[in-house]
């Protein structure tokens, strides 16, 4: 979960260049003369980028084995014969049985939407509370700032982990569904500091633009200006944060599941899969390997195509 | 400085008072029955719940008695009285029981962080845009990646169990050889970062003024680097280890539990497993101080290593 506050490290270069959903203006004063936009100029550098489009690739895969698994499988991840135990792969079963006698690939293809729905929501919930802490801190400075940013370097201290493993703890009989839920809520309230901190730098750098004071001069309200004006600014670099978060986000639900905390059978995740795997290692080793695989390949494709993007369009960086 | 230190401390004290009141109030706030909660499934006889009442200070109802408990618990944790896990154990003596184990765990990882991340850091960093650069590029990338779940119980698998290099568990009094293993996987993550931060902090103040200086006054490159650059790239680096010490003590749970070592982490994942409520809550506690002190402790040697921290 570390690699999650390296991000922060690089947040203000990124924060810096005002990438814009709004046209950029190639001659502005003091800038370099270009004749790209520097949106088109990082678009140009991705497509040559090959960890890109494996990146995207691999995240469009997950993202269709979570929407339609039975695309990919035809055997019933919830089918499971003794009779079977460590059986090698035979029918659909490509990977073979684990100990309870499952299809270990079929285990696989389904658990992807549980962690992807809890990664992705987990991440738009970040979001979220990141772009209004951000905003208001940003926009407003003064005594709203020094009190928001405190609040940041609060929840900033405290071990996502540890947190995490107390506040689910307590949830240890509820239902599915508020599991779900529960493991996405934990996440968000621990995890939205870094996006938050991102997200204030550049409604800093954005709000002393000329053309925010020209919608000021033109009598723009406050909530016009951060709307209008300031967001679209702000937005880019949040979102490769964010996409980074969410590869972390997987990581970090695999984790809580895989300590019996975060999600619980009949829910399949890949954090249950790698943890029953690794006790029967010595018998079979496929059913530990195959979640694995799973995971590591969808927390590298999400984290890496963060840092794809974000390396486009900071070309200070490498 | 002094201002720094004070502002530094009283974030401390916050954060200490709101990680403990939630960690309190989620585990033994607001339940149905606390000592039931504690006793877990097993049955209270009225003897028991009178002397826990009177104990717990149970009598005391509302937001008042509420606090009164917080204080007590807080209290109580400050002076190293953690209470008894529910196999009956002082949770402070299986503390000091695992302590040494898990230092020494977090003492391999830190020096396979230094020894083989700071180096390839500083040639990376020398080299940049080298073939060695970009592939050590992608290989902290794929470290940064890949989750402990999947990199533990896979590395003890490959390097344990199939090709027999290192024991694949460590057992109740674990040799260094055995902890060796672990201590890798650990430290891995430190050592992908530390690696990134040496480069990027190197390829840095390779650019700057002063080392141009040096250059110019016909210094060979084998004196700029060692005595010019690296003064001043390896400040965050060590700020950053010293953070890394703290997570290691506390961030080690799903190592030792993979790999059955018997340190603070280790009884945390048992203390889950088993849902023993008081042991999980009085480890957190303690490792919750533990990184509040450390992360306090690493700021106040950033600002003395590095002046500007303390005017921002």
């Amino acid at each position: 979960m570390s690699d999650f506050e390296t991000v922060a490290a690089t947040e203000d270069q990124a924060a810096r260049r005002g990438v814009s959903g709004e046209p950029a203006t190639p001659d502005r004063i003091g800038a370099p003369q270009r004749a790209r936009s520097l949106a088109g100029d990082a678009w140009r550098d991705l497509r040559r980028n090959p960890i890109f489009w494996v990146s995207l690739a691999l995240v469009v895969l997950a993202a269709a084995m979570a929407a339609v698994p039975s695309l990919f499988t035809a055997n019933d991840p919830r089918d499971c014969l003794l009779s079977r135990q460590h059986a090698g792969p035979s029918g659909g079963a490509i990977f073979g049985y684990d100990f309870q006698g499952c299809d270990v690939y079929a285990r696989a293809v389904y658990g992807t939407r549980a962690s992807l729905l809890v990664g992705a929501l987990a991440a738009l919930a970040t979001g979220v509370i990141a772009l209004v802490v951000g905003m208001l801190a940003g926009y407003f400075g003064g005594w709203v700032d020094a009190v928001l940013s405190r609040v940041i370097d609060i929840v900033l201290g405290i071990p996502l982990l540890l947190a995490a493993i107390v506040l689910l703890k307590r949830l240890s009989t509820s239902s599915d569904n508020v599991r779900l839920f529960a493991v996405i809520f934990v996440l968000a309230v621990l995890g939205w500091t870094t996006a938050a901190r991102v997200i204030r730098s550049s409604v800093i750098t954005a709000k002393e633009q000329d053309y925010v004071s020209a919608a000021r001069m033109l009598g723009a309200r406050n909530g016009r200006i951060m709307w209008r004006h300031i967001l679209p600014n702000a937005l880019a670099p949040a979102i490769v944060v964010l996409t980074i978060a969410l590869g972390s986000f997987i990581a970090a639900e695999a984790t809580l599941s895989f300590l019996g905390i975060g999600l619980k059978a009949p829910t399949i995740s890949w954090g249950q899969d790698i943890d029953t795997g690794r006790i029967h290692m010595r018998e079979s080793a496929t059913p530990l390997i195959v979640p694995s695989a799973f995971l590591a390949l969808t927390v590298l494709a999400f984290i890496m195509l963060g840092d794809a993007i974000r390396d486009a369009f900071d070309p200070k960086l490498r | 400085m002094f201002r720094f230190i004070l502002r530094r401390l009283l974030q401390m004290v916050l954060a200490f008072f709101g990680t403990t009141l939630i960690v309190y109030a989620l585990m033994f706030a607001g339940q149905g029955d606390p000592i039931q909660a504690l006793a877990g499934e097993r049955p209270v006889t009225a003897a028991q719940r009178a002397y826990l009442t009177q104990k717990y200070h149970l009598d005391q109802t509302g937001v008042g008695g509420f606090f009164y408990r917080y204080l007590d618990y807080v209290k109580n944790l400050l002076q190293g009285d953690l209470g008894q896990s529910l196999t009956g154990r002082q949770i402070g003596d299986i503390l000091q029981q695992a302590w040494p184990v898990t230092v020494r765990l977090a003492l391999i990882a830190l020096a396979v962080a230094i020894v083989f991340g700071v180096t390839a850091g500083v040639i990376a960093g020398i080299r940049r845009a080298s073939i060695f650069d970009n592939s050590t590029l992608v290989l902290t990338l794929l470290v940064l990646g890949i989750p402990t779940i999947v990199l533990a119980p896979i590395a003890q698998y490959f390097l344990g169990v199939k090709w027999q290099l290192f024991p694949p568990t460590a057992g109740a009094q674990p040799s260094l050889y055995a902890l060796l293993l672990p201590g890798i996987v650990l430290g891995s993550l430190s050592l992908a970062t530390a690696l990134r931060l040496t480069r990027t902090s190197v390829a840095e103040n390779l650019r700057a003024d002063y080392v141009r200086t040096a250059r110019s006054k016909g210094l060979v490159k084998r004196r700029i680097v060692s005595v010019h650059v690296l003064r001043n790239s390896l400040i965050p680096v060590v700020t950053f280890l010293g953070v890394e010490l703290g997570n290691l003590m506390s961030g080690a749970i799903i190592t030792e539990g993979v790999f059955n070592i018997p340190g603070v982490g280790f009884n945390l994942f048992r203390g889950i497993r088993t849902e023993d409520g008081p042991l999980v809550v009085g480890i957190v506690s303690v490792l919750v101080v533990v990184y509040l002190v450390s992360n306090l402790v690493v700021d106040v040697l950033y600002a003395v290593l590095d002046p500007r921290i303390r005017y921002e």
